[in-house]
């Protein structure tokens, strides 16, 4: 599959976040391995979307470090972050309803400088409905599609970690096996990917090695396997069978 | 196999530039045959001159999302800085008669002045810009509506006056009508003063349509549609709404340096708020985010009030009939309905964000209008 996997790409210890007086995370510490999906669950408000944020850089860290392909990355810019190959899939797909899919896609890779044309062909080629729907304004797209353009957007920086936030939000089932399918083809070609869901049964299926975020601290974790089993997954966030 | 090509010089694009340059040809031959005074000129001039400053304004408020209301201000700047640089040396004496000709002892070409002008205001946007620009919305409009009336005081201030004449007017600059050829007795032998601000407008125009499909006007546009996604992407906000702010302030003021050729003369007090809310009309009627709709706008607002709507202003008779309600300033009531009724049928302005070549096209505008 992947060649380098198995080394230590992105390490968080001991991640405190506030939003004024609240903290969103209260220490948290979770390590990334090259070639892994990572996936992070937990309900409403457990701190998922922070943990993303505070990643890109989008949002201040109160304490604790960040370390990216063995840099401290924390405190740097959102652009240093992203030109260094972290990119983000932000929650509820957030595409640029104004500009056409070729231009968001254009857009995707701001920070590049070198030629894009064989990674738009290569994005056309994950997803054949962009390329039919190439200078149509995003904001037409249907959602699974706003979705296809915002994993496409997201491949266009070459990333080696793609951090997904929340990719299955609010669409059809169908859909959601698609999205899930492209998460499997873009772990096969040796990305990165971390994974935020509230679809757990989906997430833990396809994760490698899995956490559970509980209102800004730390639950279990291990790999899906284990945590598809957890009695206590199962209890909370997988929907326990009547018995 | 050519049914669905995506090369750029398409159709529409050709048919567009046909119709650009069959005005500029219009406006040429009609400077030539119509008689000067004609208040066509007028309307053309004034209407070039604010089409570009709608533009830059559309530029900002429109295409990047920052709701600023500086463009008086701006336009001051750029008016200023060309009169008081092309003013010839012999005249200055009288112009700056209260300040002993003033302190500017030489005069450059108009080109460079406009030039000028324009750096000028930019360099005033990038310093405003650096603590307005954290500010959102309404509280940034705010915020430069207030920069435009301290520059128009500061402009007026008695000890500046060595420069900018103090609240007394700049005149005798080159304008409009200088640009036209007279032969050795004076006459006219080729008019110019109408198609040269055409140019100049189209020009500046031109470069911002080019700048708003770069990579930087893509950016801008992001920014716009959503500021935290665009900076997911890596987009620095702050470096690309100062450049944003200080590229439409460059081109407001070059608008300026032409609305100083249009009026002959420039005085601050002229620069009033009213003028920022006359170039927002235009652009919200024109449509926010058409360039093409800033353009149009701006030609239909000129000729509006100062033209078509003139009649209004004076007593008429139909026969032995004299219209009721004629009398000086009912053309503003009139006006101002006109505006209200545009404004309540076509809710996203005239051309909402559709573009010239867009007229051309079928089938693509008219899905993403929904």
């Amino acid at each position: 599959m992947n060649v380098e996997k198995g080394l230590l790409l992105l390490h968080i210890d001991d991640l405190h976040v506030s939003y004024g007086g609240i903290e969103a995370l209260k220490g948290i510490s979770l390590d990334v391995y090259k070639g892994d999906i990572v996936t992070l669950i937990g309900a409403n408000g457990a701190g998922k979307s922070t943990t993303l944020r505070a990643i890109s850089g989008l949002v201040p860290i109160k304490s604790g470090t960040i370390t990216y392909e063995g840099g401290v990355i924390d405190g740097q810019s959102p652009q240093q972050i992203v030109s260094e190959g972290i990119c983000m899939v932000p929650e509820g797909r957030r595409v640029f309803p104004n500009l056409t899919v070729l231009e968001n896609l254009r857009i995707g890779a701001y920070l590049r400088r070198d030629d894009i044309q064989p990674d738009i062909e290569h994005v056309y080629d994950l997803f054949p409905r962009l390329k039919e729907r190439s200078w149509q304004l995003a904001g037409t797209l249907s959602g699974g599609e706003q979705q296809m353009l915002a994993v496409g957007r997201a491949l266009m920086m070459r990333p080696k970690l793609l951090m997904m936030d929340e990719p299955s939000l609010g669409l059809a089932p169908l859909v959601i096996r698609d999205i899930f399918r492209i998460i499997r083809t873009l772990h096969d070609e040796g990305i990165t990917i971390l994974l935020v869901e509230q679809n757990a049964n989906a997430a833990l299926r396809v994760a490698d090695r899995a956490y559970v975020l509980e209102t800004g601290s730390l639950g279990i974790s291990g790999t899906g396997e284990e945590l598809l089993n957890d009695p206590s997954v199962k209890e909370a966030y997988l929907g326990k069978a009547r018995s | 196999m050519t049914k669905k090509t995506t090369r750029r010089p398409s159709r529409a694009a050709i048919l567009s530039f046909i119709i650009i340059l069959a005005i500029y040809v219009l406006v040429f031959v009609a400077e030539q045959v119509l008689p000067a005074t004609s208040m066509l000129f007028t309307v053309l001039k004034k209407g070039a001159t604010y089409a570009l400053v709608a533009v830059s304004m559309n530029l900002l408020n429109g295409f990047t999302g920052i709701f600023s209301l500086g463009q008086a201000g701006f336009m001051l700047i750029g008016a200023y800085v060309y009169a008081m640089f092309t003013i010839p040396v012999a005249d200055r004496a009288s112009v700056y008669q209260y300040f002993n000709g003033g302190i500017i002892q030489f005069t450059l070409p108009w080109f460079l002045a406009m030039i000028l002008a324009g750096l000028v205001a930019a360099l005033f946007a990038w310093l405003i810009g650096l603590p307005v620009l954290r500010l959102k919305s309404d509280y940034l409009a705010i915020a430069t509506l207030g920069f435009a009336e301290i520059i128009r005081a500061v402009f007026q201030w008695k000890e500046l006056g060595p420069v900018t004449n103090g609240s007394n007017m700049l005149r005798l600059f080159p304008n409009f009508n200088s640009f036209n050829i007279t032969d050795a007795d004076g006459h006219v032998v080729v008019y110019l003063s109408t198609i040269v601000p055409f140019l100049i407008a189209g020009i500046c125009i031109g470069l911002i349509v080019l700048l708003l499909h770069s990579g930087y006007g893509r950016a801008f546009r992001a920014i716009h549609d959503d500021e935290i996604a665009a900076e997911a992407m890596g987009i620095n906000l702050a470096h690309h709404k100062r450049m944003a702010f200080c590229i439409s302030s460059f081109f407001a003021g070059v608008g300026g340096a032409m609305l100083a050729m249009y009026q002959t003369t420039v005085q601050a007090k002229s620069f009033t708020t009213a003028m920022t809310y006359e170039i927002l009309l235009i652009v919200v009627i024109g449509g926010v985010g058409s360039i093409t709709g800033s353009v149009c706008g701006s030609f239909l607002f000129v000729a509006c009030s100062e033209w078509w709507l003139r009649f209004l202003d004076n007593e008429q008779f139909i026969g032995s009939f004299q219209v009721p309600l004629l009398r000086n300033g009912f053309r503003l009531v009139v006006f101002s309905i006109i505006i209200m009724i545009v404004v309540l049928f076509f809710r996203r302005g005239l051309f909402g964000t559709t573009e010239l070549p867009d007229l051309f096209r079928h089938g693509r505008k008219e899905s993403a209008l929904k």
